[in-house]
């Protein structure tokens, strides 16, 4: 436009000035006439001039305000707090009808674990209350710390408190610190995630309800489209079945690996198989002599426990919203020998120790409608024939070791639940537990469990 | 021990490979990387058009997937917060860590709308970034994209050409398309509808519908019969055109307040796979615009 007008006013400018044709009338009146359109071509060069600054003016303010209110929003306050952690908090509570007393439970054929196995008090009770903070800490390391608040009180317990690695390369990973161990698929789980309110009685007899200890775990997963993940686990002992051996090196290992796919879009499975290997030494429990007095008697040797473990989950087309199943199992098999101690308080009397136990529960959950879910469990335990020496060559007799008595504890669960959002739940369970013999103890629980801040993690 | 070794150090050998592998979480994403990436992009798409892309477990599958991923396309703005996580964790692949060049969130890319004025687990499921549906709005796809194809030419420098011209093949494609889904639905415009869930603002921003009520009380809650009811009368005086669920969601309140109110309920795809016709994401908005202008005559 510019260049158009300048060549327009240019070329009238020659024609204008030239001197040969000045004398001509009609020229005359040409030249005005050129002279007018230069005039207003000027004038519509400097309007069009203003206007182009008036709006450069109105683009830079623009501009600048733009800038100011981006600059406005990017500024938060500085506050110490903007690196907090992720904090969460599962509250859980019950009420109970037991018709056996829940300070006597037992199960028959196993060796006590020390473990809170056992159901919680009659009536209405406080769940155990759990506060879990969670962050990455750096670019390399995430860190999780989850304490439990026991409802009797003494203080708060470390649940969990460790570091794992963020991407280490090459699908592997580590986990430092104390933490839930890899081992089957329920224990990896926190209990407040389980399906029925309690833990099948193969984790109660055999790993004391869940095992955790403080170690590291080393996990692989292999670069296929099936999973298949291995793992190793090195701690020190403590917690059942092992001990606390105040020794250099390990006391407790495990292995297990894991294998899970997919099958079309509505179903879902993994299962997985675990070796687990300790030698605890003069691991106590509490049992009776024949005269019916309380004696403590100690094993001290090795502990191999096998766990398989399987787990299928259907939805229609993989959504879970309205209709979904689970089908889940696990199998226990653990040998123990070495020696066992009578009374360790007085007698003290040792001979030699072995038993092979086995254990399974199998259950189903199904979501038969939104937020609704019924399921049911089988529970069965066999407690062998544990053979010892003590009784065999005729010191003591089998009346010395009742606990150890030969016993298959079997229980029948049923459970509803209502799940409104996926923060809260209420669930209704019945229970016909044999865990001992001659005492069926039958169990209603009414249980809820909520979980309230940081959005906790959807668990296969 | 020796074969051990070997099979050990195939395994190690395995992922090399020439095509950006690319693990989406939500189909549209997915379908996106796609006509980006064309030959040159190896793409895993993790849910279905048929599931909520909030409830989803960490499964198997995922975190096999996950390992062996060079970028992550993510919705971002919370919507994947319950899985994405873990199985980020759990995959051991440093690539798609959050803040690392192969983890993607589309969210960030575009403005967000319906941000919550009050963060609080009694108002439903509110995502305190915004809303993340913002597929529904094909100008968002351009957006989107303009960001993933720099991402995805940053990732593999080799096949940048290609994605750039593919992507400039797309957008012009694209950009035709939305011009006549906009004329085509045209007569939508300041039309009063219900939705189900607030899954649609996006949508509404784009041709104009106007949101009179939601079926669902807070986001992700269902509603009751009494709710409903309430609803009804409520909407009575200026009644909706249409009410407008996503293929996932359950049925039972809409199907119940269209019967009542006597107005058709649309079921959009809402993303690529979410029936027949969404096979792309030309073919998610051909049958979205479709529906909504069919279920207008």
């Amino acid at each position: 436009m510019n260049y158009t007008s300048h060549v327009v006013v240019a070329a009238c400018a020659v024609l204008a000035a030239s001197p040969a044709l000045a004398a001509d009338p009609d020229l005359k009146i040409l030249r005005e006439e050129i002279a007018q359109m230069k005039a207003a071509y000027e004038q519509r060069i400097t309007t069009l001039e203003a206007k182009l600054a008036r709006t450069e003016a109105i683009a830079i303010a623009a501009d600048d305000s733009a800038r100011q209110a981006s600059v406005a929003a990017s500024q938060k306050p500085a506050s110490e707090a903007a690196f907090n952690p992720g904090i969460s908090a599962v509250l859980a509570g019950t009420y109970t009808r037991l018709s056996q007393d829940p300070n006597a439970y037992a199960i028959g054929g196993f060796v006590p674990t020390g473990g809170e196995v056992g159901p919680p008090r009659r009536s209405f009770g406080l769940g155990e209350s759990e506060i879990g903070l969670s962050a990455n800490i750096d670019h390399l390391f995430r860190g999780q710390l989850t304490f439990a608040l026991p409802p009797e009180g003494g203080g708060a317990e470390v649940e969990e408190a460790y570091i794992q690695t963020l991407g280490l390369g090459y699908g592997a990973a580590i986990k430092a610190g104390r933490f839930l161990s890899g081992v089957g698929y329920m224990n990896g789980q926190h209990a407040h995630t389980w399906d029925f309110a309690d833990a099948p009685l193969a984790y109660k007899a055999m790993l004391g309800g869940q095992l955790k200890n403080d170690g590291v775990q080393v996990k692989w997963l292999a670069p296929t489209d099936l999973l298949v993940e291995l793992g190793v686990e090195a701690a020190s002992g403590g917690p059942f079945p092992s001990t606390d051996r105040n020794k250099n090196g390990s006391t407790m290992g495990s292995i297990f690996a894991h294998v899970g796919g997919d099958v079309g879009n509505s179903n879902s499975w993994r299962a997985g198989f675990a070796l687990l290997r300790t030698s605890p030494r003069d691991r106590q429990y509490a049992d009776q002599d024949s005269t019916g007095a309380s004696v403590n008697n100690a094993f001290s040797g090795s502990s191999r426990t096998l766990i398989a473990d399987a787990v299928w989950k259907w939805a229609p087309e993989g959504n879970a919203s309205s209709r979904s199943l689970i089908v889940q199992g696990e199998y226990f098999r653990r040998h123990e020998s070495g020696s066992l101690a009578f009374d360790v308080d007085s007698t003290n009397q040792v001979g030699d120790y072995a038993s092979l136990q086995s254990g399974f529960y199998g259950q189903a959950v199904y979501q038969f409608m939104p937020h609704w879910r019924a399921g049911y469990r089988y529970d069965r335990l066999n407690s062998g024939t544990t053979s010892l020496d003590l009784v065999n060559n005729g010191t003591l007799t089998a009346a010395n070791f009742p606990l150890l008595a030969s016993y298959k504890p079997r229980r029948n669960t049923l459970m509803v639940d209502w799940t409104p959002t996926e923060f809260s739940r209420v669930r209704f369970q019945l229970a016909r537990g044999q865990s001992r013999p001659n005492a069926t103890d039958n169990q209603f629980w009414l249980q809820y469990i909520v979980s309230l801040g940081a959005h906790g993690a959807h668990n296969f | 021990m020796r074969i051990l070794i070997l099979l050990l150090a195939s395994l190690f050998v395995l992922p090399a490979q020439a095509a950006l592998k690319i693990f989406s979480t939500v189909p549209e994403w997915g379908a996106l990387a796609k006509e980006i990436g064309g030959e040159k992009a190896e793409v895993f798409t993790a849910t279905s058009g048929l599931q909520d892309p909030h409830h989803i477990q960490a499964k198997p599958s995922l975190i096999a997937k996950a390992r062996n991923a060079d970028l992550v396309i993510a919705t971002g703005a919370e919507l994947e917060i319950g899985w994405l996580p873990l199985v980020q964790r759990e995959s051991g692949n440093p690539r798609i860590q959050t803040g690392q060049s192969g983890y993607f969130e589309a969210a960030r890319h575009v403005s967000l709308r319906d941000l919550p004025t009050r963060l609080d687990r009694s108002e439903g499921d509110v995502h305190p970034g915004g809303n993340p549906h913002i597929q529904t709005d094909p100008r968002n796809i351009l957006s989107v994209g303009t960001a993933l194809v720099q991402r995805m030419a940053e990732l593999s420098p080799e096949d940048a050409v290609t994605y750039q011209a593919n992507w400039k093949s797309f957008g012009e494609r694209w950009r035709a398309a939305i011009a006549r889904w906009e004329k085509q639905a045209a007569p939508l415009r300041g039309q009063p509808i219900v939705v189900q869930h607030r899954a649609f603002p996006y949508l509404e921003d784009w041709l104009g519908l106007k949101q009179v009520a939601a079926l669902e009380p807070k986001p992700g809650v269902e509603p009751s019969a009494a709710y409903l009811s309430k609803l009804l009368v409520q909407t009575a005086a200026n009644p909706p055109k249409l009410i407008l669920r996503a293929a996932y969601q359950s049925p039972q309140a809409s199907e119940w307040f269209a019967h009542e109110a006597k107005v058709p309920v649309v079921i959009v795809p809402f993303t690529v796979g979410g029936n027949e016709r969404a096979k792309d994401l030309f073919g998610l908005f051909d049958d979205t615009v479709d529906r909504l202008v069919r279920a207008l005559k």
